[in-house]
C-alpha cells in the first residue's frame, strides 16, 4: 500500500529502545515500529550498542547485576529527545524500576529520572505525544477480528489502558472481538514461565481459551514476550490465530 | 508454630494443579467472591472506593509508625476496663501463655472462633496436650478439624473441599448416614458445637482489630459463634497479632467498610462483635476473665525493614488470593504454612525464615494483580521483588540462599548483554547450532524452521514442553537497520 510521509511532526526525533527480545527473535515488530513513526514525521534514530534493559536479571532479584545494563541505558540513550519502547514491560523497567535501582545514588537517580520522564510505550507515544486519534492515518487497513491482550506491566506498572484500544478501534476494516478475561496474566512473567513450568502453562492455557473462544483472527498485544509465550501454546495446539504486535497492526506494509 | 512445608512448594504445586476438584473448587469459591467484590467497587464508586483505600492506607501507616505508643495505650485501656493484656515474642511464649490461664482455671473444654494467628502458632495440639478438648466453630474451621488438614484460604479456609467431601467427611467423622445437602450439614455441625458452647469454660478468639484508645477487641463473622465464643464461656482469651492494633473506633469505621466487601463481596458481615474486657458487676452474662494476647513471632522483624513493613498493614481479606492467577490454579496448601497466596508468599518467609520459604517469593508472574485489589493497596508485587534481592544478594547468610548456579547464570547474562560484541557473537553461535539441528539434534525444529518444538536444553525445555517457541530469525534488528533501515527516507 502506497502511503506518503506524513509530515505533521517535522520537529520530533524519537530514538527507538526496541528491546532485546524484538531485536533477536521479532525483527519485523522494530520494522514496523519505525515505519509508523516515520508515517508521522518522526525522525528515528537507533543507538546500535543498546541490548536488555535489565529486566530478566532485576525480576530474578540480582539488582547490581541489573545496574550494569541499566547504566548502558542510561548512558546510550542520554541525548536523546523521546525514547520510545515498543514494550509495556521494558519501557516499565525504564520508567519505573529504574528509579527503585538507583534509589540511593542521586547521581544516577537524576539520570534515571531524565530518562524516564522522555521514555514512552509505543501506543503510549502515539497517542499521548503524538496526539493520534485515528489510525487511519497510518494508511494501515486490516481484514478480520482482532482480539487485545493488555499485557500486566503496561496495565498495571504504567497505567496504559485506553491508548492501544484507541488505536485499535480506529484501524480501518479492523472488527474488534471482546477478549474474557483479558486482564489477567498469559503466565509469561520472565524466569516464572521456566521455574514453575507447571503454573506458567495452566495460565497460558486458559488464556488462550479465552482468545479461541473470542473469535478472533488476530491477537494483538504491545508486548512480544507475552505473545511468544501466547502464541507459542496457541501454535502448539496447532490454532491459526495470529498474533501480532501493535506496531504491526499499524504498519500498512506488515502482512 | 505448625509444621512448615514450604521448601516443597514445587512438589506440592504441581501435585496441586493436577487436582481438577481443587480447581472447580477455586473457581467457584474465589471467583464468586472477587465478582461480589467487584459489584460493591461499582456500587461505592470506584472514585470514592480509592479514597477509602488511601484512608485505611494511611491509619495502618500511622500505627505501625507509631506501634509502641499505640500498644501501651492500648495496655492502658484493656487493663482500664477490668482485661489483661498479655505480649508474647513468640509462637512458644503465646501457647505458654494460654496453657498458664487454662492450667490454672481447670479449663476442660475450649471453643475457637476462627483465628489465623491461633493456627500460626499451632496452639491447639497445644492445649490438647494439657487434657483441653478444642473444638473450633467456625464451620469452615470446624470441618478441617475434622479433617484433621490446615485451612486453605484465609476467609474461607475449607475452600478446598467440594460439599461431597464435607458430607463423607462427617459421616465417617460423626457416624450420622452420608447426607450432601448443605442446609443438613450446617445443621448438623450446629447442634454437635451448640452443646460445646454451652459446657466450653474457656472462648478463644481471633481479632480482626484491637482498638487501642478503648481496649475494644473486633471480630467480624458470619455465623454467630465469634460471639458466642466470646461471650458463653467464662473465660475470653482473644489471640492476634501486635500489628491489628488500630487508634480509634472512628478509625474502625473504615474499616468495617472495607473489610467485608474487599473478602466476600459483603456490605457488612451478618455479626460485628466488639468486646470490651470482661463482664461488668451488671452485666447478665458474660465471662469473668478477659485476655489479650499480642504476638510478636516474627513481625518486629518485618516492622524493622522499610521495604516488608507494609505487609503488616494487611487485613486478612483474601481478594489477593482470589484475583491470583497462581492461587486459583493451586489452592492455598501449596504454599506450605499458614498464610498462601500473594500476601502469604511475603508473610511467610518473613516468618519462618526466608531460605527455607525462598520458592514462595519466585512463584509469581509479578503481574501486580494483587496490589490492584488490596483495599490498603499494599504493593506485593515490590515487596516479592525485594525478597528476591535478598534472596540473591543480601549480605546476611540466613537470607542470601540462590544457589551458584543462578548466580553464574545472571552473571553470564550480564556480561553478554554488556557487550554488544559478544552478544554478537553469541547469537551467531546460537544461529549456528540451529542451522546444524540435524546433526547436533538439541531441538526439533518444523519444517519451515520458523518454531522450536522441542529443545533439549534446559531451561529452554521447560518452555518446549508445553509451548512452542519461535526459531532465530535470519537477521536480528540491529542487523536490518544497518543494511536498510538507518537512512530516514528508507
Amino acid at each position: 500500500m502506497e502511503v506518503t510521509s506524513l509530515t505533521q511532526n517535522p520537529s520530533i526525533s524519537a530514538d527507538l529502545y526496541v528491546t532485546c527480545i524484538i531485536d533477536q527473535l521479532y525483527p519485523e515488530v522494530g520494522v514496523s515500529a519505525v515505519k509508523v513513526l516515520r508515517r508521522m514525521g518522526v525522525t528515528v534514530g537507533f543507538p546500535k550498542d543498546q541490548t536488555c534493559c535489565g529486566q530478566p536479571v532485576y525480576n530474578t532479584g540480582f539488582n547490581n547485576q541489573a545496574r550494569v545494563l541499566a547504566k548502558r541505558v542510561l548512558e546510550q540513550f542520554r541525548d536523546s529527545e523521546y525514547v520510545v519502547v515498543p514494550s509495556g514491560s521494558c519501557a516499565a523497567t525504564i520508567r519505573v524500576f529504574y528509579l527503585e535501582l538507583f534509589a540511593d545514588d542521586p547521581g544516577l537517580l537524576a539520570e534515571a529520572k531524565a530518562l524516564a520522564s522522555k521514555t514512552y510505550e509505543f501506543s503510549e507515544f502515539l497517542v499521548n505525544v503524538l496526539n493520534i486519534e485515528d489510525a487511519s492515518v497510518f494508511g494501515a487497513a486490516h481484514q478480520g477480528s482482532v482480539t487485545y491482550h493488555p499485557s500486566c506491566h503496561l496495565l498495571r506498572e504504567l497505567g496504559i489502558k485506553t491508548e492501544p484500544m484507541k488505536l485499535l478501534s480506529t484501524v480501518p476494516g479492523l472488527e474488534k472481538k471482546e477478549l474474557e478475561g483479558a486482564e489477567i496474566c498469559c503466565g509469561f512473567g520472565g524466569t516464572f514461565s521456566v521455574k514453575f513450568p507447571h503454573i506458567s502453562e495452566g495460565m497460558v492455557s486458559d488464556k488462550i481459551a479465552n482468545v479461541q473462544a473470542s473469535g478472533a483472527s488476530t491477537l494483538v498485544a504491545c508486548d512480544m514476550s507475552c505473545l511468544m509465550n501466547m502464541g507459542g501454546a496457541l501454535n502448539r495446539q496447532g490454532s491459526d490465530i495470529k498474533v501480532r504486535h501493535l506496531a504491526q497492526i499499524l504498519d500498512a506494509d506488515s502482512d | 508454630m505448625p509444621e512448615i512445608k514450604t521448601q516443597d512448594f514445587s512438589a506440592a504445586s504441581v501435585a496441586a494443579i493436577q487436582n481438577p476438584k481443587l480447581r472447580r473448587a477455586l473457581d467457584r469459591v474465589a471467583s464468586g467472591f472477587e465478582v461480589a467484590r467487584l459489584d460493591r467497587v461499582a456500587e461505592a464508586t470506584p472514585k470514592v472506593w480509592e479514597d477509602w483505600k488511601q484512608q485505611a492506607r494511611d491509619i495502618k501507616a500511622h500505627t505501625n509508625e507509631h506501634l509502641d505508643y499505640y500498644l501501651d495505650l492500648l495496655h492502658t485501656n484493656v487493663t482500664a476496663a477490668g482485661g489483661q493484656l498479655h505480649f508474647a515474642k513468640d509462637a512458644d511464649q503465646a501457647n505458654e501463655i494460654v496453657a498458664h490461664i487454662a492450667r490454672t482455671r481447670n479449663v476442660k473444654i475450649a471453643t475457637k472462633s476462627k483465628s489465623m494467628v491461633s493456627e500460626e502458632l499451632a496452639l491447639n495440639p497445644v492445649l490438647e496436650s494439657i487434657g483441653v478438648e478444642v473444638w473450633e466453630t467456625d464451620l469452615g474451621e470446624y470441618i478441617i478439624q475434622l479433617a484433621e488438614e490446615t485451612p486453605s484460604h484465609l476467609v474461607a479456609p475449607a475452600l478446598h473441599k467440594s460439599k461431597e467431601d464435607v458430607a463423607e467427611l462427617f459421616s465417617e467423622k460423626l457416624g450420622i448416614p452420608y447426607d450432601e445437602d448443605i442446609y443438613h450439614m450446617a445443621a448438623t455441625a450446629r447442634e454437635v458445637l451448640r452443646d460445646k458452647f454451652m459446657e466450653a469454660d474457656l472462648g478463644i478468639s481471633g481479632a480482626n482489630f484491637v482498638v487501642a484508645e478503648t481496649g475494644t477487641l473486633v471480630i467480624i463473622t458470619n455465623e454467630g459463634n465469634g460471639r458466642l465464643s466470646t461471650s458463653a464461656p467464662r473465660i475470653h482469651i482473644g489471640i492476634t497479632g501486635m500489628e491489628k492494633v488500630i487508634p480509634s473506633l472512628q478509625d474502625l469505621s473504615i474499616f468495617l467498610r472495607l473489610l467485608p466487601r474487599s473478602a466476600t463481596g459483603q456490605r457488612i458481615t451478618s455479626y460485628v462483635s466488639m468486646t470490651t474486657g470482661p463482664r461488668r458487676s451488671d452485666d447478665e452474662d458474660g465471662p469473668e476473665e478477659f485476655h489479650l494476647v499480642l504476638v510478636d513471632n516474627g513481625r518486629s522483624r518485618m516492622l524493622a525493614d522499610p521495604n516488608l513493613r507494609e505487609a503488616l498493614y494487611c487485613i486478612r481479606c483474601g481478594a489477593c488470593l482470589n484475583i491470583c492467577p497462581v492461587y486459583a490454579r493451586i489452592g492455598g496448601h501449596a504454599y506450605g504454612w499458614v498464610y498462601p497466596g500473594p500476601i502469604g508468599a511475603v508473610v511467610s518467609p518473613m516468618l519462618v525464615g526466608l531460605k527455607q520459604a525462598k520458592e514462595l517469593p519466585q512463584a509469581s508472574s509479578l503481574c501486580g494483580a494483587c496490589r490492584e485489589v488490596c483495599p490498603i493497596k499494599i504493593d506485593i508485587p515490590r515487596m516479592l521483588l525485594d525478597l528476591r534481592n535478598k534472596t540473591a544478594e543480601s549480605p546476611d547468610r540466613n537470607l542470601r540462599s540462590a544457589s551458584k548456579s543462578e548466580r553464574a547464570l545472571a552473571g553470564l547474562y550480564v556480561k553478554l548483554m554488556g557487550s554488544p560484541r559478544l552478544l554478537g557473537m553469541a547469537v551467531w553461535f546460537a544461529n549456528l547450532l540451529q542451522k546444524m539441528e540435524r546433526i547436533l539434534p538439541f531441538s526439533h525444529l518444523t519444517k519451515d524452521r520458523k518454531w522450536i518444538k522441542k529443545s533439549l536444553v534446559p531451561p529452554l525445555s521447560k518452555w518446549t514442553r508445553s509451548r512452542d517457541l519461535p526459531a532465530l530469525p535470519k537477521r536480528t534488528f540491529h542487523d536490518i537497520w544497518k543494511k536498510d533501515l538507518s537512512r530516514d527516507d528508507s
